[in-house]
């Protein structure tokens, strides 16, 4: 059902009956160290080079997500997700390993917030279950978008650090005690023109403020509706002007937090906290489904956002469009 | 809010480098490369007195490249230049790592179209540099050598 401009509330039940997260050896020192169902010893995990070491990363965690509940991939109407590397080679490939229809996305860190959505439509609709799965690797995006790992460049302090991780859910019709996609509200993409691939977190702010205060205009509800509006991979400036942002419009977050400054403590110096399409899906399969779980949360807005460019763009000057979708998730007993 | 509002509420606001302390570390450890080198050219002046100036200047760059690659093969060089900028980037080390790092990187596309192709990656726009430059300065060397 459409809500206002750019939001959907779902008709019909769509449960998140499975999460599975796999971080990696750096993330699992951090704040959520207690919270992953997996952690990888090191960054190759046995394989030929960090490409696949990110195949195999998600193709674990599909299958882990998939038998945690007794669920055969031949059950699932389709894999969905995407991840940060050209053609997104790591999830078509990880999807060749599965008998099942496959669906490659792209929104940069956003990619988990869009899988949600089209997920969640089709669960929705037609579809029994649709496996939901992204990934990001440090060294394979640090070698796209940055230099060689080996390189003795200084980070700057705005830089984000890209979290080595993967994230997957299961959507499903099958009734239980899971938490439920309620809605989503679909971002649009913005430019502000800023052009430092290294503040990532300023680029992506105005974007998540439009798809928040859109969808708080589009449902009518207010910021204290949600026990928590989470945003993907802002940071700590990020989450700031964020927070800046909103306030000018008149919406005070009190219950803001970005996945990506929660995931390094302090003494770990990882700029200003992590990023990627790993990082939003791995905080929510480990912390923030568990939490929900337990009905320690009970509603949450979820917010993946992404920064749209590439280092060409970068290099020839473009400035950096942003792009955020909310998702909506709640229990289902205190619907 | 305006896109120039916005821009300035960024510039004003986003975390800047601590100037004092990256400059203070790239001269600690920019000016140690630089003992380095200069104790190997003592070294080298005291063990082989026979030896031209010029000669023992080769060696002393070939020694510092060595351990500027052997510092970046067993993964230090990096950790270094994390904390010194400048100071690990701009001694001869900091060319061996720019052209041993990208080698290592890319070795896993292959030994030709891998390692070979994309070892100048970093370091080409230097060599690019370098070269045009000294050809420039040799010809300004030359139409001044002719009014003397």
């Amino acid at each position: 059902m459409k809500v206002g401009k750019q939001t959907y509330l779902l008709d019909n039940k769509v449960y998140i009956q499975s999460a599975y997260s796999l971080a990696g050896p750096y993330e699992s020192k951090g704040n959520f160290r207690d919270y992953f169902d997996c952690v990888m010893e090191d960054d190759e995990w046995k394989c030929k080079s960090h490409e696949m070491a990110e195949i195999e990363m998600q193709r674990f965690v599909i299958g882990e997500c998939l038998s945690r509940v007794n669920v055969s991939p031949l059950d699932c109407g389709a894999i969905m997700g995407g991840d940060l590397i050209n053609q997104i080679v790591p999830t078509s490939f990880s999807a060749r390993d599965f008998h099942t229809p496959f669906m490659g996305l792209y929104n940069a860190c956003a990619t988990f917030g869009e899988a949600l959505s089209i997920a969640s439509t089709l669960v929705n609709g037609d579809f029994d279950k649709i496996v939901c799965c992204t990934s990001s690797h440090y060294a394979t995006a640090e070698r796209q978008y940055r230099y060689p790992l080996e390189l003795g460049t200084q980070p700057t302090p705005e830089s984000q650090w890209t979290v080595t991780g993967s994230g997957a859910v299961l959507l499903s019709k099958k009734a239980g005690e899971y938490p439920l996609v309620k809605g989503y509200t679909i971002g649009r993409v913005l430019d502000f023109g800023l052009t430092d691939p290294n503040n990532m977190g300023g680029a992506m702010a105005p974007a998540a403020a439009n798809t928040i205060i859109t969808h708080f205009k589009d449902t009518g509800r207010s910021p204290d509706y949600y026990d928590l509006i989470i945003t993907g991979d802002l940071g700590r400036f990020g989450r700031e002007t964020l927070h800046y942002l909103c306030k000018k419009e008149g919406y005070e977050l009190n219950n803001l937090n970005d996945c990506g400054s929660m995931m390094y403590c302090d003494k770990q110096k990882a700029g200003q906290g992590g990023s990627g399409a790993g990082c939003c899906s791995l905080v929510f399969a480990s912390y923030l489904y568990k939490k929900l779980v337990d009905k320690s949360l009970k509603k949450i807005l979820f917010v993946p956002t992404g920064a749209m460019l590439s280092k060409d763009s970068a290099l020839q000057g473009e400035s950096i469009p942003g792009i955020a979708h909310a998702v909506i998730i709640e229990r289902e007993d205190f619907y | 809010m305006e896109d120039k509002q916005y821009m300035e509420y960024v510039h004003a606001n986003a975390q800047k480098s601590n100037h004092l302390v990256t400059l203070v570390w790239a001269f600690i450890v920019g000016g140690i490369i630089c003992c380095i080198g200069q104790g190997f050219g003592d070294l080298f002046k005291f063990a082989l007195p026979n030896w031209e100036k010029s000669k023992i200047a080769a060696l002393v760059s070939m020694t510092m490249i060595f351990l500027g690659s052997f510092l970046t093969g067993i993964g230090v060089y990096d950790k270094l230049g994390a904390k010194a900028g400048g100071g690990s980037i701009v001694p001869i080390t900091g060319f061996a790592n720019s052209v041993v790092s990208p080698a290592m990187e890319f070795n896993k596309e292959g030994i030709v179209l891998g390692m070979m192709a994309k070892m100048f990656v970093v370091a080409g726009p230097i060599i690019v540099a370098g070269t045009v430059s000294s050809v420039a300065s040799g010809i300004i060397y030359y139409i001044v050598g002719l009014f003397q």
